[in-house]
């Protein structure tokens, strides 16, 4: 039980990561990565509520009803969100302004629905838990590995400590403004989920279509 | 033993939870305590917390009064450094201080909203729809009493939000000390670099209006007319943030804004 404990943890860091293999929270990697603090503290945010929402989600499964039960799902999730939010605004002020408006957007990411639906609902509350921090720090990875690419190279500094000193600020870097734009991020995590795949070919999905090609005569 | 023997043996709430989960009863059952509950514990978090935020959000905002007026000391007390200024309200109209509003207490932006504390903007070059009649204005005086400088809140829409932020000008109300933004959410790294401390420090010593008062503050690409010292060179990769600083600054600083004030000013009557 301890080693599939374990595994449930460790899996979704790579093997069965949440953003390459099931391309889920893609939305939120885009809009939080251009700077690492920023994505580290919501690479915290989404662990803690993907664990404990598949963790009060799989202590109430028994009695939530079908026809409801997305809707019984988003509330706990909404609720923890809020509760995020709110904290944040009190104890790390500064941090809950940079990250506005993407604490709520929380709600929307779908890596927490999908644990919830996918794990939550059909397994006991630690391993649903243990499941959902799993998920989370896979989230967190791809988050900071984006992160560090875009920091780096667009503002020349890592968690705001300057490495590249910039053109703007006297210095010889000129930084990559498209990487501060969000499009940017398509373009890293493509290439991670390349090299994921490259990496482990097990990953890559199976054709669901064959290309034709013409006979010669 | 039938299953039904089984069923009478329990209590009520055990039979409430064995009884299937997709049935009317129980799907209203649990749809509204969860509702209840969840609210609770929002509302109470959100309740309990308030204050904290309040204190946060308060103090953020004088940190930043405190550094536009140039005397911000990280290692001293906030309450206690922000004591150095005077808060008035001032009616923009008249560009004369009003009591008709405790200080302590007035919110420029819930009256800014308020019909009856405002007024909606046919020409609009800010972008922020509707500008309240009344602002609290920072003064800071110097030992002899005399006013040193004062800090003016300003807002205007940017690229993506409304810039928030303090323009601090000298005693003459025609020389910029500094500007800063509190509160945006412009692009990082492009627009949000109007934070920069390098661009922040081009304002010092620029002046609002020419000899015969005209207004030539411009925050533009190249140099206009007037010459460098109305102009603040444009921030690179951040056309339409500029140009939203460039209106909102000249909206402010002309006769809808803080012209009658600062003409007060110049004269000495404030």
């Amino acid at each position: 039980m301890a080693h599939k404990r374990r595994e449930m943890l460790i899996d979704p860091l790579v093997d069965n990561n949440p953003i390459t293999l099931q391309v889920l929270g893609i939305c939120s990697a885009l809009a939080v990565t251009s700077s690492l603090q920023v994505a580290f503290v919501m690479a915290i945010a989404v662990t803690l509520v993907t664990a404990f929402a598949s963790l009060f989600i799989s202590m109430i499964r028994s009695q939530i009803p079908g026809s409801i039960r997305i809707i019984v799902q988003m509330v706990i999730i909404a609720s923890l969100v809020i509760l995020v939010d709110q904290v944040l605004k009190a104890f790390a002020y500064e941090i809950s302004k940079t990250l506005s408006v993407f604490v709520g957007l929380i709600i929307t990411n779908c890596i927490v629905m999908g644990r919830a639906e996918a794990f939550a609902m059909k397994n006991g509350p630690i391993d649903s838990f243990i499941d959902g921090v799993g998920n989370g720090l896979g989230y967190g990875l791809i988050l900071m590995l984006v992160g560090v690419i875009r920091e780096l190279f667009g503002s020349g500094s890592l968690f705001g400590v300057t490495i590249l000193e910039t053109v703007n600020n006297g210095g010889w870097y000129v930084p990559n403004g498209m990487l501060l734009l969000p499009p940017s991020a398509f373009f890293i995590i493509g290439l991670i989920i390349w090299a994921f795949r490259t990496w482990k070919p097990g990953q890559v999905e199976e054709r669901e279509y064959k290309i034709q090609t013409v006979e010669a005569h | 033993m039938s299953d039904n023997d089984l069923n009478t043996n329990k209590g009520p709430i055990r039979r409430f939870l064995d009884a299937p989960a997709d049935s009317v009863g129980k799907t209203v059952f649990v749809a509204v305590t969860l509702c209840l509950v969840a609210s609770m514990i929002v509302s109470a978090a959100a309740v309990a917390l308030r204050p904290l935020q309040e204190v946060n959000a308060l103090k953020d905002k004088q940190i930043n009064i405190l550094q536009v007026a140039g005397i911000y000391d990280p290692s001293a007390d906030v309450v206690e450094s922000f004591q150095a200024f005077e808060p008035r309200v001032l009616e923009l109209e008249t560009g004369a201080f009003t009591d008709a509003f405790d200080v302590a207490i007035f919110d420029d932006r819930a009256a800014a909203d308020d019909p009856a504390t405002s007024v909606a903007l046919d020409e609009d070059p800010a972008g922020i729809v509707r500008q309240g009649k009344f602002v609290t204005v920072y003064l800071l005086r110097d030992d002899a009493g005399a006013i040193d400088k004062v800090i003016l809140p300003i807002h205007g829409y940017g690229l993506w939000s409304t810039l928030y932020g303090f323009i601090a000008l000298e005693e003459n109300g025609n020389d910029i000390f500094a500007l800063q933004f509190y509160e945006h959410a412009e692009t990082p790294g492009l627009g949000a670099e109007v934070d920069n401390p390098r661009w922040k420090s081009l304002w010092n010593g620029k002046k609002l209006a020419d000899e015969n008062g005209d207004l030539q503050i411009s925050v533009t690409k190249s140099v206009p007319a007037a010459g460098a010292d109305y102009h603040i060179d444009a921030l690179a990769g951040a056309t339409l943030t500029t140009v939203g600083v460039h209106n909102l600054l000249n909206f402010w600083m002309g006769e809808s804004g803080y012209a009658p004030f600062l003409a007060n000013l110049k004269a000495g009557d404030i």
